[in-house]
């Protein structure tokens, strides 16, 4: 069991916890990520790696919540237990050398985004973070990201806070005003890394993105996180999650997503009616 | 009294009642037939049997108990050597192993020793009094990576001979392949929780979610005081044929769709794991794994199951029980078929209809058999223009597994194949990294349950002279 140490809602939606897992907390690395499992019926969620304290033994997760699971998850209070937390998993982000990079981060990606930009920042690495929500209310994170960030720039889609548009609008006006990017790093919704790559791939600026596919173990057996990435098949859980983003096959990947959106719709509504009566 | 021919018969649940749901086929002796059964032992000099055991049970020996209905006696002679004998009766391939010696088998049939194996182990976890003698510690530490059978095995034999010993499983839950492989309609899931609280109270620690390669290193493992450690961490990545339609929705790979049935009990109305209700699929393989998951798919409710097999039924190399149980139930056998191409739904017109992408059929071409390969079996050789399209809304791909890239990626000086398997010493398991030996999946590729506990005694074995030797 692992107990839920500190929990903070960031938004309406989206949630922050810190978990004692001293074991994962030791060896985690920015761009890596954990699977979870609320209780014994629950399925096996990975969650990306928002922070860690080597000494505190803790691991942060922040987790949009979405469906039935994540609603379990939200449920849980400070100091409650979790039945299972499992991880380091997958290869962290490479950052080594890399002297001038933008950050892209939409919604709850932005949370995973923030450890890549800070290790980026803490290497001496000049920063530039572009991050992006549907509206001011379900913004994030805006003060870590100006702590690490030379220039940060804030998108929303109604233009309730900051510039209104998507984030591809100022990275293509950046890289066309003269920013060497030495690397564009995007982590978010799968149509948005789509749409940074469409943008980065005319200029030939090199494109990590950070894929976050169905999972189950998530140590390279079940084969259910496959990718097409350069023609071949590649495993997000022990190839990724980070793949070159000029190589990977968006189209299916998104697809792929929603394969059990039905069954998900139902747990929901099941879920959300516990819960309701639970209140 | 003359011998009766054939085996006794086990009773079984009725193919059709069976079929839709997810109890035990097979449904075991009760103590008549079991002593009946024993009593066509011979009890030969030779004992033939002893060694196509891979862990060398006394096979004749707990038999002569079984004769006398002495069962807990039995199961003492059996624990001796296999410290998994509820599974081992259900999931070994005795027929090419123990049962493929017997004497009584040149003439007549078999002694049904899996059988009785299965019945001796059954019946002493409902009645024996579940005292176990913990054996006296050494105070050596031993690291076993993986909770499957080989690591089990390694495992149980250490701690019987005094060893502390600590498995670490990736997983939520120990068992491996048994858990999350292996349905519940041929081993259940308690049988393998009893074994493995057996190997508990021997002693033996069970540290679950520790992914060993990632969590904690194998040199991260010696500074923490152990001493020895055994990597059973199994088979890895699964294979896909490269074919098109592959990433379309309704493709598994038979460990996932395994694993969603089985570790995450997916066909259970109160678990929260998807899994695909399809009313037709395609099964791509022929061994054991791939008639597991034909007849998972049979319980969760489809109509038509086909098992897609390039070679003929003599060539399948799934236990022959288990074909005959899969027939039994309406598997429906497409041999001498090759897939080429997955084929998935698209309407243009509408991106946001939801059957988009979702698996239509499958493009299969027929194929004849050739000339022997290099392994004797004959080649299956595709007959041109021959392509016709099964109509299924699931693919199941149940063609192998590559090692798991994990533990070598972050263990220096463990030399691999070109395969990726660890390569060991056959005869102890040994590998090339000092105090770290091998055995199971990891090393073989996937291969039986029964051949994992092999290698795991073999690595107990080695481990066991190794430490005692390093002391004095």
């Amino acid at each position: 069991m692992y107990k839920i140490i500190k929990k903070r809602e960031l938004n309406s939606t989206v949630t922050m916890m810190d978990i004692y897992a001293p074991l994962v907390a030791k060896k985690a690395q920015a761009g890596q990520f954990i699977i979870l499992r609320v209780d014994e019926n629950g399925e096996r969620i990975p969650l990306t790696v928002a922070g860690y304290d080597r000494n505190a033994g803790t691991v942060k997760i922040i987790f949009q919540i979405v469906g039935a699971s994540t609603m379990r998850l939200n449920a849980k209070h400070e100091g409650a237990f979790i039945c299972d937390f499992v991880g380091p998993l997958g290869c962290e982000t490479k950052t080594e050398g890399l002297k001038k990079v933008c950050i892209v981060g939409g919604g709850v990606g932005c949370a995973i985004a923030l450890p890549v930009a800070q290790k980026l920042h803490e290497q001496g690495a000049e920063v530039h973070s572009i991050i992006g929500f549907r509206n001011k209310d379900l913004l994030i994170l805006e003060e870590e990201f100006k702590a690490c960030s030379n220039k940060l720039t804030i998108m929303t889609d109604d233009g309730s806070y900051g510039r209104k548009g998507v984030v591809t609008a100022p990275l293509k006006e950046d890289i066309e005003s003269g920013e060497n990017y030495d690397e564009v790093i995007a982590i978010g919704p799968l149509v948005m890394m789509k749409f940074v790559v469409a943008t980065t791939k005319p200029y030939n600026v090199p494109t990590t993105v950070s894929m976050n596919p169905i999972m189950i173990d998530g140590t390279g057996m079940c084969g259910g996180c496959r990718l097409t990435v350069g023609g071949k098949t590649k495993f997000a859980c022990v190839d990724g999650p980070d793949f070159n983003g000029f190589e990977v096959d968006f189209d299916e990947a998104m697809a792929r997503s929603d394969a059990y959106a039905e069954f998900e719709r139902k747990e929901r509504e099941a879920c959300c009616n516990l819960f309701k009566k639970e209140v | 009294m003359a011998i009766q021919p054939k085996k006794h018969g086990m009773p079984v649940q009725e193919a059709d009642v069976r079929a839709r749901n997810f109890k035990e086929v097979a449904l075991g002796y009760d103590e008549k037939t079991a002593v009946a059964e024993a009593q066509r032992c011979l009890n030969c000099k030779n004992r033939p049997c002893v060694e196509g055991c891979p862990v060398n049970i006394s096979i004749p020996d707990f038999i002569t108990k079984v004769k006398v209905g002495d069962f807990e006696g039995a199961y003492e002679v059996i624990s001796k050597n296999s410290s998994l004998p509820a599974v081992c009766g259900r999931v070994c391939p005795q027929e090419t192993q123990c049962e493929s010696k017997c004497t009584l088998g040149i003439k007549f049939e078999p002694v049904g020793i899996g059988r009785l194996e299965r019945f001796v182990a059954d019946w002493h976890n409902a009645h024996g009094n579940g005292e176990i003698t913990v054996p006296e510690s050494n105070g050596h530490k031993v690291a076993v990576i993986g909770s499957g059978p080989s690591g089990l095995t390694c495992a149980g034999d250490l701690a019987k001979k005094g060893y502390k010993v600590t498995v670490f499983e990736a997983l939520h839950l120990a068992g491996g392949v048994l858990v999350y492989g292996i349905p519940e309609f041929r081993l259940p899931k308690e049988i393998v929780k009893k074994e493995v609280d057996i190997l508990k109270k021997l002693g033996v620690s069970i540290e679950t979610n520790v992914v060993i390669g990632k969590t904690i290193t194998i040199d991260e493992l010696f500074n923490d005081g152990f001493e020895a450690v055994f990597v059973g961490s199994g088979a890895g990545l699964p294979r896909f044929m490269g074919i098109a339609g592959e990433g379309l929705k309704g493709v598994y790979s038979a460990n996932e769709f395994l694993t969603r049935a089985n570790l995450m009990k997916a066909y259970k109305d109160d678990t929260q794991t998807p899994i695909m209700r399809a009313k037709n699929v395609a099964v791509v393989g022929g061994g054991n794994v791939a008639m597991d998951a034909a007849r998972t798919a049979l319980r969760l409710g489809a109509e038509n199951v086909y098992i897609i097999y390039r070679r003929s039924m003599d060539e399948l190399p799934a236990r022959k029980e288990e074909v005959e149980h899969a027939q039994e139930e309406g598997i429906k056998f497409e041999i001498l078929r090759n897939p080429v191409e997955i084929l998935g739904y698209k309407n243009p017109a509408d991106r946001r209809d939801l059957k988009n992408g979702f698996v239509t059929g499958v493009k299969v071409i027929k194929c004849e058999l050739g000339e022997p390969d290099e392994n004797g079996r004959r080649r299956p050789v595709e007959i041109a223009g021959s392509e016709y399209i099964i109509p299924v809304d699931c693919v199941i791909m149940a063609i192998g597994t590559s090692p798991n890239p994990l533990i070598k990626n972050t263990t220096k000086g463990l030399e691999v194949n070109r395969h990726g398997g660890i390569i060991v010493e056959e005869t102890t398991g040994k590998t090339s990294k000092e105090s770290v030996y091998a055995g199971g999946d990891a090393v073989t590729g996937a291969a039986t349950v029964i051949l994992a506990m092999g290698a795991g005694k073999t690595a107990a074995n080695a481990i066991d002279e190794y430490l005692s030797q390093k002391q004095q």
